[in-house]
């Protein structure tokens, strides 16, 4: 199978979401921990001696390896200048520890944990990722 | 040790739900973003999956202390919703809608040996030490600010 990246692809997205609803299930109840991408790279980079934390990021970045084995996979194609990418980090970084997570931390299992704080969260997140893109492609373009 | 295997698994879950779903790709993301265009709303998909598994362990961590590891199981205590929530999620939303990109598929496309995720996970990881920068600058001031 080849990944889309172009198109609505219902099964493939529904079934990886199944996938990484059951990697929070293993995180929460295996170890304890919330699923939050930000939040766990922030602990790695702020707290180097977690072990699991660098077990937890072996197996994230080591993922692509395994999903090449699978299935016919696209590169990642990232839009805009090094510039861009360089603010867009900037602001995600700081953002997701302004708010206390990101997309996976308030949108996969502050929602799964019916957080209003991460309804909040993520109703404005998405609010200004639907703002931000319509401002790009379709104002200044 | 146990706790470093289950790290491990929910690593690897994670990044091939992000493959499998298509939100490795900036691109994929974007396409969802975009609702007054060529709208693309999988990663709706993405999420309600999630949801539907999360939800239920979810529910089940909550009625337990600790973990399969022996760890204790750590929620997040119930706050309100303040003005760091919100502007947090302003910054962040703000930077996801120019890239496509949030931190979970900043890190796994590492694993594609992507340019575009290096320099964003290095610009990423300068939010996060300016955020922690900030917030000590915040809590060493406080107290003389009440003093005076």
């Amino acid at each position: 199978m080849t990944l889309d990246l172009v198109h609505f692809t219902p099964v493939a997205s529904l079934s990886g979401g199944l996938l990484i609803g059951g990697a929070a299930a293993l995180l929460i109840l295996g170890s304890g921990r919330i699923l939050g991408a930000a939040g766990l790279y922030a602990g790695l980079v702020l707290a180097p001696a977690q072990m699991w934390r660098w077990f937890w990021l072996a197996g994230l970045v080591a993922a692509p390896l395994l999903a090449r084995l699978i299935w016919t996979i696209p590169a990642p194609l990232f839009p805009g200048s090094p510039i861009t990418l360089l603010v867009a980090g900037l602001l995600v970084g700081f953002g997701a520890r302004l708010g206390s997570g990101c997309t996976s931390g308030h949108g996969v299992c502050g929602l799964s944990r019916l957080s209003p704080r991460s309804l909040a969260a993520t109703s404005i997140f998405m609010a200004t990722g639907f703002l931000v893109v319509f401002a790009v492609r379709h104002l200044v373009s | 040790m146990v706790r470093n295997a289950f790290a491990l698994a929910a690593g690897l879950a994670f990044g091939l739900g992000l493959c499998l779903s298509g939100m490795y790709g900036p691109q994929k993301v974007l396409g969802f973003l975009d609702i007054t265009g060529a709208w693309d709303p999988s990663l709706a998909f993405v999420m309600g999956g999630a949801i539907a598994v999360a939800l239920p362990a979810f529910a089940l961590a909550r009625r337990q202390r600790l973990s399969w590891s022996g760890e204790p199981i750590e929620l997040p205590p119930t706050r309100p919703i303040d003005w760091p929530l919100a502007l947090g999620a302003v910054v962040f939303g703000a930077g996801w809608g120019l890239s496509g990109v949030c931190p979970g598929p900043g890190l796994v496309d590492l694993g594609f040996l992507s340019a575009g995720a290096a320099i964003f996970v290095v610009a990423m990881t300068v939010g996060v030490f300016a955020h922690g920068a900030l917030e000590a600058g915040l809590r060493g001031r406080r107290p003389i600010a009440q003093d005076a």
